[in-house]
Formats: C-alpha cells, structure tokens, sequence
C-alpha cells in the first residue's frame, strides 16, 4: 500500500517536472502584444490597472460627459489618444486604420473590436497637449473601489 | 379584487426595499463618484451641467446681413461637417433659410438651428434615450445609444437634425460623428463646458453683423434675458408649444 503511494507520488513529480521542462522550452515563443509606449511620464493609472479597467473608465466617463456635461481632463478620451499617438511613416500621428495605433496593438491580439473611432478622432486635435497626468495613489485607490463595485 | 391587492403588496414591498438599497448604494458609492467625476487637478470651467441655467439665443434678424453664412461656416469648421454633393442628405446643424414676402417684397436670411426646445419632441420620441436633454436644457444626441431610426428627425419641426449615411474619417476630437447615428446642433457643449461661446455666436461677434446674443435666459441680470424682456422677440413655431429657447427679433 504505502509503495504504491511512493509510485503514485513519484509519478506526479515526475510528471510535473516534465510539463515545467516543456513550458520553459516554449517560454518566450507564445507572441504577445507590444502596445507603444506612451508620451507622457505617467498614465492615469497604474499600467495593470488600466490594462484591466480602461473600458470601464471609458464607459464611465463618456456617460458622465455626454449627459451631465462633466468633463475632466485626466480622463478625457482625447487625451488617452493624445499621449498614445505612434508617429507613422510621415511622422504624423496615425489613425485607427493603421495596425500600428495604441489600441490596435491590444486589440488585434485579443480579436476585441471596437467602435470607438467609428465617430471618435482616433489622431490627436495638433494642438493638444500631451502630457498625461499622474494622479495620487488614493485617488486610483478609490476609482479601483468604486469601479469593482458597479461592475465586479 | 382582494386577491389582486394581495398580490400587489409583496411587489410594492419589494419596490420600497429597492429604493431604499438604492439609496444606500449611492450613499456607498457617492465619494467614489465625486472623485471620478470632478477629477483631483483639473476641476472643468463648468462642473456639472445646472439645472438653475437655460441657455438660450436670440438672433436679431435685422443685424444678419443677406449673403452672410460666417456662422453657418464656423459651425462647420468647429464640428467637422461638410455639404456633399447630395443636399438631400447634408447635415443640417445650422443652415440660413431665406424668407421672401411676394406682397412687400420683403425678404430677411434667417440662421435655424435645433432651437433647444423646453419639451423637446425628439426626446418623446426615441425609442432608446439616445435623444435627451440636459440639465441646462441642451438637447443632444447620445450617439453611443443612438439606432439611427431618425424618428427624432420626423418629429422635429424644425428639420433640425440629420441622418450621417456616409463613414466619417476626420472627425474633430470634441465632435465626434459617425455614419448610423443622427445629429444636430449641440450648441457647443464641449466649448460651454469649458466657458466658451458656442462658435457661430463667436463668428457673428467677430466678423459678422453681432446678431446673436448667448446667455441664461433664466438669470434675469444676463444680457440676453435683459433683450428678451426689453425687446419684443418671437419664437419660431412657437404655437406647437415646445419653448424653443432660440428667439428671433426682427424676424
């Protein structure tokens, strides 16, 4: 009985260590997206957080926007497309239409469309600033907060 | 009878408790909100849209020279829009319309656009809410909601807004338009909320003949409220009763 538990156990070791061997072997061969750097120093927010809740910060702020006429700065759709601009072939910004656009990037990898630049600018207004702005960790603390529970 | 009472005394209960967690989920979330929603460096010029405001115009047809479309081409400039080489479907935010009386010979140009009415027809009728009105009384499209059905457009007796049939490509980064969606005159939200006159009363002061007066017509020390009540001024349309908040003198 208790052999046969030591085969079992030595098994799954041995088993594992075989899965480990073979994931390193393939580390660095699984292609991931390489979203361009931004312009400013800072985004609004941690890069995990964004990553995870830019949608619905989007989401959030347009509604705020469009009907209550609150339209902050820091959070300004403009300013995302502003600070995210790649320069292209003739140094200008490109538009959503290139593969090289910030949110192409992501989002040809993750095949999640989006509609946003259907009526959206997706180049930057040439006299916009560009610097983004680095809030307090309090401040992306309560956002977190707040936006896990409107939509955990 | 009595058993329909019955029934509807569970559901009544269920109600109150809705409220009242509702109120206590804003009460949760409100601190969360007002960071998000005023920001923590750049408070906007405006904060929230005031339900104390109601913008309003008036246009004073005598100062509007024939032949003059300076606000008609600012409009276009600020917010992107073009004639195309089908009238019949050009965007319709601001257009003159000229008016001729065969029994005087009279004729004036008058600049129409969606006149931000008090009861807006648009807003009863969409089927989604895309068509609302805002606390300070602007009537606008929320084109994220917005199916394209254009009954807002048969409803509006001012033919005030228009359908975009074409994909758009360079939209100017505060009007965003797109093909499916309808629009009209926004009165410049994105310049009133950071103070600044929409851009067809910044051109007519500018460059044209200064005929249009923006303003509160609800604060009675603004300028526009002052010509209002000194002023005789007409509403167009007004006997459907909408409270358009665009007045016309000398019309």
């Amino acid at each position: 009985m208790r052999r046969a538990a030591t085969i079992a156990v030595i098994s799954a070791l041995i088993v594992v260590a075989a899965a480990a061997a073979a994931m390193r072997s393939f580390a660095g061969t699984t292609p991931v997206p390489h979203p361009p750097k931004g312009q400013g120093e800072h985004c609004v927010a941690d890069t995990e957080f964004m990553r995870k809740n830019h949608m619905k910060m989007l989401m959030h702020h347009r509604n705020e926007a469009v009907h209550l006429g609150v339209r902050t700065e820091q959070y300004d759709l403009n300013r995302c497309v502003a600070c995210h601009a790649v320069a292209g072939p003739d140094a200008r910004p490109v538009s959503f239409e290139s593969p090289q656009h910030f949110c192409r990037s992501c989002h040809i990898y993750a095949a999640v469309s989006i509609d946003c630049f259907e009526c959206h600018a997706s180049r930057p207004d040439p006299r916009s600033r560009t610097a983004a702005m680095q809030p307090g960790n309090e401040e992306v603390a309560a956002i977190d907060q707040y936006l896990r529970e409107i939509r955990p | 009878m009595s058993a329909g009472s019955q029934g509807m005394q569970p559901l009544a209960d269920r109600r109150a408790m809705l409220r009242a967690a509702g109120g206590f989920l804003a009460t949760l979330l409100a601190p969360g909100v007002m960071l998000y929603a005023f920001g923590a460096q750049s408070e906007p010029a405006g904060g929230q849209a005031s339900a104390k405001v109601r913008w309003g115009l008036l246009i004073d047809v005598g100062r509007c020279p024939p032949g003059c479309d300076l606000c008609v081409a600012a409009c276009r400039d600020e917010n992107g829009w073009h004639e195309s080489d089908r009238p019949e479907i050009d965007a319709q935010w601001i257009r003159k319309v000229k008016l001729h009386d065969p029994r005087t010979g009279a004729s004036r140009e008058v600049p129409v656009m969606c006149q931000h009415c008090d009861k807006p027809a648009c807003v009863d009728v969409c089927p989604t809410g895309a068509s609302f009105q805002r606390a300070d009384g602007i009537v606008l499209v929320d084109k994220h909601i917005c199916i394209g059905c254009r009954f807002c457009m048969m409803a509006c007796p001012y033919k005030a807004r228009s359908f975009v049939h074409e994909p758009q490509t360079a939209q100017k980064p505060w009007a965003p338009r797109g093909k499916g969606t309808v629009e009209g005159c926004t009165l410049c939200v994105h310049r009133l909320d950071s103070a600044r006159l929409p851009a067809c009363v910044e051109a007519c002061a500018e460059k044209g003949g200064g005929a249009m007066l923006f303003g509160d017509l609800n604060d009675p020390n603004s300028d526009i409220a002052k010509a209002v009540a000194k002023h005789a001024s007409m509403q167009i349309r007004s006997e459907l009763g909408l409270g358009p908040a665009v007045h016309y003198q000398n019309l």
